[in-house]
């Protein structure tokens, strides 16, 4: 029995052949596509273009998010619309820093100052921009303040006990909100323009082609070593009372559990994951500005989670990943059906695959299982049975 | 201005946040009555579901008590619990613990458990799990996230799938369960908390004759450690396990000795007895 | 606009110099008891006047106009206001005066000044203008508001005297002065008489008059008045008072403290109405998503969409009915209530129903559905804001004072939203439907029991829901634009109304919708209208904290 308790807690880090072949297709990929396009000249069948690598990128971030919402909602229940903010939040932290090393290349050529402060006549950098030209520090910022935000929101959320619809609404109040602040030019982040126009990261230019690999690849990693610790705590004791808290919340309270600290903290650690998406996001896609906050932008995120297939981490990457492949190419093609065909997901999704393609797959691979097994399936039971005996 | 205490008592440096330090406040009991409860008055709506409930139950007892539907018999319970807030009265666990300034999970870390009249089981884990989940231990959030199952742990959580005859499904998930195994699962949840103090809520609804018996072994076994309050409809169940009863009758008692002076007392035949006999 | 103002521009640069000379030649005003001449004499005077009108340089334009004035009266109206405007040409073959019109394509037509009769687009070549000048602009303002002094009925009249009340002149109180004399209509003598009173504060000399005047005035809130006692009491440069006499000050300061209060008073009101007319707007998106989220728990997120076909429904109408604008909008609330509640239906069959216990889950297919029918709108419709068409009675607004003037459109939508919750509350509370939606919101299992159809309770429920979303879309569609992301202006807002009211109550919805519309009034001038947005969610995400189940919340065991 030990035995047992010991495997399933920490060999399943890397132990859960999921998991492993999980960040083997990660890792492959990332390193072939990343070698295709230094290693081969462009017209070479072979090279894969740097504009595809940042494409990819930009679908990592995404996976990242749907990462993030997927480890709140599929184990947790909480049907978060706001991760948006999370995700914008920790953009813009990364926008500030790259927006003080343009430094004196900006149209305005001001020193210190971004452009549209010179453009609104300010003469100093407000006080929250300071310290952001170091990136050790800004990065600090792009998790800190995500983190507060959802550590004093979940706080109190949890705390009243708000649950269900409520909750979903008043995260999606919550982003709509800072949409709404960010929009201002007083707040000081570039109002509805937002940050663009960046130059360089960490003194590499962002437009050469080993940046944007490196980049890539940055992401990639990091969202392995994401996949790796939404595992680890998923399948610690932390998650599974997680699960317990989205089946029957006041039980788990009758157990001695202080569900709302569980809540909270998971609702921390996944704002986390998506303010690093954020973060990768912007030197990505080079521009960072208050639509990111859109609630819509936050709702289909959790669409990808629901194609994928939530509660199962992987799913939601495929389904990140596909969903954002889909529209990338559907919008090229007929750019009026994109919505009609998003709006259609959310409702077949929700209908006919609630358990979405990870589900599915399951369901095919335990009908292959059955065909198989039938031969020697007979006293199952009894197997197992021999099998706690010979543990205890 | 209580929460901002709290938040500023977070901020010192010379003590752990009170998640990461387990509470283990010893229960005084030190004049053999564990649970008081003085005056305690709920009202729903202006309808009274407890009035002026005065009850004392001794260390190691095992009480029963019965009454009507809408007696209180299970507002009382959660007033105990935490689940409901009550408006004037006391409820004291020992002589020092006011259990009505505490939070359901400080209860049940107390030593107050309590199976509930519909059972709940966590449906996704498997039995083992339930179990695991339910064991008196340290429940921070810290801690679980790398808690291990030690080997006195394993032998509790053995004997208790032993006590409730679920050896054998301990790696089936709980929703396979049948109903009745799932009573039974869920009292092993109880087991496994280790508590001092028991409230079972109609343990027997849905059981055979065979499994009833059963049952009232248990809790028969249970008393003297631990104490049992159980609250039943089914009076020959009440009479195999009675040694004291209490009679709610609109929300405060109305009898209170052993199975034979109830059955005597002419107020109880009146209200509810009466119906039977 | 633009090109009339460069017009000016070049008119004044070009004839400055001929103006400046007109000085001396400045128009006498001609008596007020010059009585209109006869028909017959007119058009025998007048016509070698026109004829001399067009030849004339602008300096001499004035006296030709002072005599046209005296000889022609009422009959030269038309005149003299196309003159102001600038449209007034004549033929060069004949010297024919006539104005010009520009129709919807954007020529040119040109009209007989007096007899009205279409000229046709005459080539440009063939017209030329009458020039005029600010002098000459200005004389004509005086002119028709002599002209309507005096012959003009009650409503021109007082017109007549407010258009003169703008700048006072000795003239033009010799002229009300006069005019007060025959004036019957008390209205319009009272209107002279604070002219008079204004432009005696404004000149006289001596403090008995100024007193005079300063009383008169008294409870006047028009800003003249105001602005002119304000100016009684400004400190010069070396921070004396120009106002010599203290007495005379006193009282202005009295005066205008009276002002201010009102002012003040008004300025509330005036918010106060501001709030309850948000407040309607929210009541009206709020309630249907109060019902469908109370009775059974489902946060349709399409909600937005259907005031959305509403407002569409309302343009739809009108299309077909151009006729009748005056009328589209009784038409149009059935219509909207209709298409919208089959619409409602439609999406309750198709899919609510299939996500039964599963809130979630219902948000998230519901918002899919308010993206397709946006995208619907945008693809088949239009992607811009569609006119819809505000009726003559409800356009225009009631003028109180001055200062404080309330739109008819909003008093008739702040009355429309309580009708629609009155009646919402009539059907809840009196009719058999209302009987099973109350029970089917308090205790669905029970209902169901009892052999209640919860499934065509449901049916029903979403129906009334998005069909009274409906009818607020035909509301909303007047104050606001029709495109087709309207309705997601309004859905957080009239989630946190219904949340805010408590679920399951309306009457919580009502107070909700009316405190939310006029505590975002209240607190716009001091934030700003984003701020306050801002501060009002982030009050009710506080608030939703400490009171989850919102003001009014259902009590009782069964709540939990």
């Amino acid at each position: 029995m030990q035995i047992k308790r010991e495997s399933l807690l920490q060999g399943a880090i890397l132990g859960s052949p999921i998991c492993r072949r999980f960040l083997l297709i990660l890792g492959v990929s990332t390193v072939i596509a990343s070698l295709c396009n230094l290693l081969f000249p462009p017209e070479s069948f072979f090279h894969v273009s740097t504009f595809s690598i940042t494409l990819m990128g930009k679908y990592l971030c995404y996976a990242l998010l749907a990462l993030s919402v997927d480890v709140i909602w599929g184990y947790c229940g909480i049907l978060s619309l706001g991760h948006g903010a999370f995700f914008s939040l920790g953009g813009y932290a990364m926008g500030m820093y790259l927006m003080r090393q343009i430094g004196e290349r900006g149209v305005y050529g001001h020193p210190t100052l971004p452009d549209f402060m010179v453009f609104l006549d300010w003469d100093a950098l407000p006080w929250y921009w300071m310290g952001m030209d170091n990136f050790g520090f800004a990065m600090l910022m792009a998790l800190v303040v995500p983190g507060i935000l959802a550590f004093v929101f979940g706080w109190l959320a949890f705390r009243s006990r708000v649950t269900g619809v409520y909750l979903s609404i008043i995260t999606q109040a919550l982003t709509y909100a800072l949409m709404l602040a960010f929009f201002r030019n007083e707040m000081g982040f570039g109002g509805n323009n937002g940050m663009t126009d960046f130059k360089d990261i960490l003194g590499f230019d962002l437009q050469s082609d080993t940046t944007r690999v490196v980049l890539f690849a940055t992401t990639a990693f990091m969202l392995g070593l994401a996949y790796i610790c939404s595992h680890y705590i998923m399948s610690s004791r932390f998650g599974k009372l997680i699960v317990c808290v989205r089946d029957a919340e006041t039980r788990t309270r009758f157990m001695g559990y202080k569900t709302e600290r569980f809540k909270v903290w998971l609702f921390v650690y996944s704002a986390l994951l998506a303010a690093i998406a954020g973060a990768l996001f912007v030197p990505q896609v080079g521009i960072i500005n208050p639509g990111e906050f859109h609630p819509l932008n936050s709702i289909e995120v959790v669409v990808w989670v629901a194609v994928g297939g939530r509660g199962t981490l992987y799913g939601a990457i495929i389904g990140a990943i596909l969903v954002n492949f889909a529209k990338t190419r559907f919008t090229a093609i007929m750019p009026e059906g994109w919505l009609f065909g998003l709006g259609a997901l959310f409702v077949v999704v929700t209908v006919f695959f609630p358990e979405g393609i990870a589900g599915y797959m399951k369901k095919i691979r335990a009908k292959f299982k059955k065909k198989s097994d039938v031969d020697d399936n007979q006293n199952s039971t009894d197997n197992k049975l021999k099998l706690a005996q010979e543990r205890t | 201005m209580n929460n901002l205490d709290k938040v500023r008592g977070t901020m010192r440096r010379d003590k752990v946040w009170p998640f990461l330090m387990p509470k283990q406040r010893k229960v005084d009991i030190s004049h053999d009555i564990i649970l008081y409860i003085e005056g305690l008055t709920v009202a729903f709506d202006g309808f009274k579901a407890l009035n002026d409930l005065n009850l004392y139950i001794k260390q190691g007892e095992l009480r029963c008590l019965i009454g009507a539907n809408g007696a209180g018999k299970t507002t009382l319970m959660d007033v105990i619990t935490g689940k409901t807030r009550c408006d004037s009265g006391s409820a004291y666990f020992g002589q020092n613990i006011n259990l009505l300034e505490e939070s359901e999970p400080d209860i049940v870390n107390l030593g107050i458990g309590r199976k509930f009249q519909k059972p709940t089981v966590f449906e996704s884990h498997t039995v083992y799990d339930n179990l695991a989940l339910s064991l008196k231990d340290n429940k921070s959030v810290w801690y679980s996230l790398t808690a291990k199952i030690s080997a006195e742990q394993q032998d509790r959580i053995d004997s208790v799938l032993d006590t409730v005859s679920l050896t054998k499904e301990r790696f089936m998930l709980a929703g396979a369960l049948s109903h009745g195994q799932k009573q039974w699962l869920e009292i092993g949840m109880l087991l496994a908390s280790q508590p001092r103090l028991l409230l079972i809520d109609e343990p027997v609804a849905g059981m055979t004759a065979d499994e009833t018996e059963r049952t009232a072994e248990l809790l028969q076994e249970l008393a003297g450690e631990h104490t049992v309050i159980v609250v039943e409809h089914d009076m020959e169940f009440v009479r195999s396990i009675a040694r004291t009863v209490t009679v709610l009758h609109q929300g405060s008692v109305l009898a209170e000795g052993s199975m034979h002076d109830i059955q005597n007392n002419p107020d109880v035949i009146e209200v509810y007895l009466g119906d039977e006999a | 606009m633009k090109p009339f103002i460069v017009n000016t521009i070049i008119l004044i640069l070009g004839c400055w110099l001929s103006s400046a000379l007109a000085e001396g030649t400045a128009p006498t005003m001609p008596s007020s008891t010059s009585s209109t001449s006869t028909n017959v004499q007119t058009a025998e005077n007048i016509a070698p006047l026109l004829t001399a009108l067009t030849k004339a340089k602008l300096s001499k334009s004035a006296k030709i106009l002072v005599q046209l004035e005296q000889t022609g009266g009422t009959a030269m109206l038309p005149l003299f206001e196309q003159m102001l405007n600038g449209k007034l040409y004549y033929q060069r073959a004949d010297a024919q005066i006539i104005y010009q019109v520009k129709d919807s394509n954007d020529t040119k037509q040109y009209f007989d000044i007096f007899s009205k009769a279409p000229l046709g687009a005459l080539d440009s070549s063939l017209v030329k203008k009458i020039r005029v000048n600010s002098k000459l602009r200005t004389h004509l303002k005086n002119t028709i508001a002599r002209i309507q002094l005096n012959h003009g009925n009650d409503e021109e009249r007082l017109h007549a005297v407010i258009k003169l009340t703008e700048k006072l002149t000795q003239a033009s109180i010799d002229e009300l002065s006069a005019a007060l004399k025959t004036e019957v209509n008390g209205k319009v003598r009272e209107a002279i008489e604070k002219a008079i009173a204004l432009y005696q504060l404004q000149t006289s000399e001596d403090t008995p008059s100024k007193l005079i005047a300063i009383a008169a005035l008294s409870g006047s809130l028009d800003s003249k008045v105001r602005n002119a006692l304000l100016k009684l009491v400004e400190k010069n440069s070396e921070g004396k008072y120009i106002e010599k006499d203290r007495k005379v000050r006193v009282a202005v300061q009295a005066e205008l403290k009276r002002i201010d209060g009102r002012i003040k008073i008004f300025g509330f009101i005036e918010k106060m109405f501001f709030g309850l007319s948000a407040g309607s707007v929210l009541l009206l998106a709020a309630i249907g998503l109060a019902i469908t989220f109370g009775v059974m728990g489902v946060f349709n997120m399409a909600h937005g969409e259907m005031i959305m076909i509403g407002a569409y429904t309302t343009y739809g109408v009108q299309l077909l009915m151009p006729n009748f604008m005056e009328y589209s909008l009784f038409v149009a609330i059935p219509a909207a209530f209709l298409v919208a509640g089959i619409v409602g239906m439609i999406i309750e069959a198709t899919v609510i129903r299939h996500l039964h216990g599963r809130p979630l889950e219902t948000l998230l297919a519901t918002f899919g559905i308010s993206l397709i029918l946006q995208q619907a709108v945008r693809s088949f419709i239009s992607a811009t804001n569609r006119p819809v068409v505000t009726p003559e009675w409800m356009s225009g607004s009631l003028e109180i004072n001055p200062i404080f003037s309330l739109t008819y459109n909003r008093i008739y939508i702040l009355i429309f939203s309580l009708i629609v919750f009155f009646l919402l509350l009539t059907i809840l509370k009196k009719t058999a439907l209302g009987l099973h939606v109350r029970a089917v919101s308090q205790n669905r299992a029970m209902a169901k029991s009892l052999g209640i159809r919860t499934a065509w309770v449901d049916s029903m429920t979403f129906a009334l829901g998005s069909g009274i979303a409906g009818v607020a879309g035909v509301a909303l569609s007047q104050i606001t634009n029709v495109g087709p992301n309207m309705g997601q202006d309004y859905i957080i807002g009239s989630f946190m109304v219904v949340v805010f009211g408590g679920v399951g109550n309306l009457f919580g919805t009502l107070v909700g919708a009316f405190s939310l519309g006029i505590a975002n009034k209240f607190l716009e001038p001091a934030t700003g209208a984003v701020l306050a947005n801002i501060l009002v969610l982030v009050f009710i995400i506080l608030f939703i904290q400490r009171r989850p189940k919102g003001l009014f919340p259902q009590k009782g065991r069964a709540a939990d």
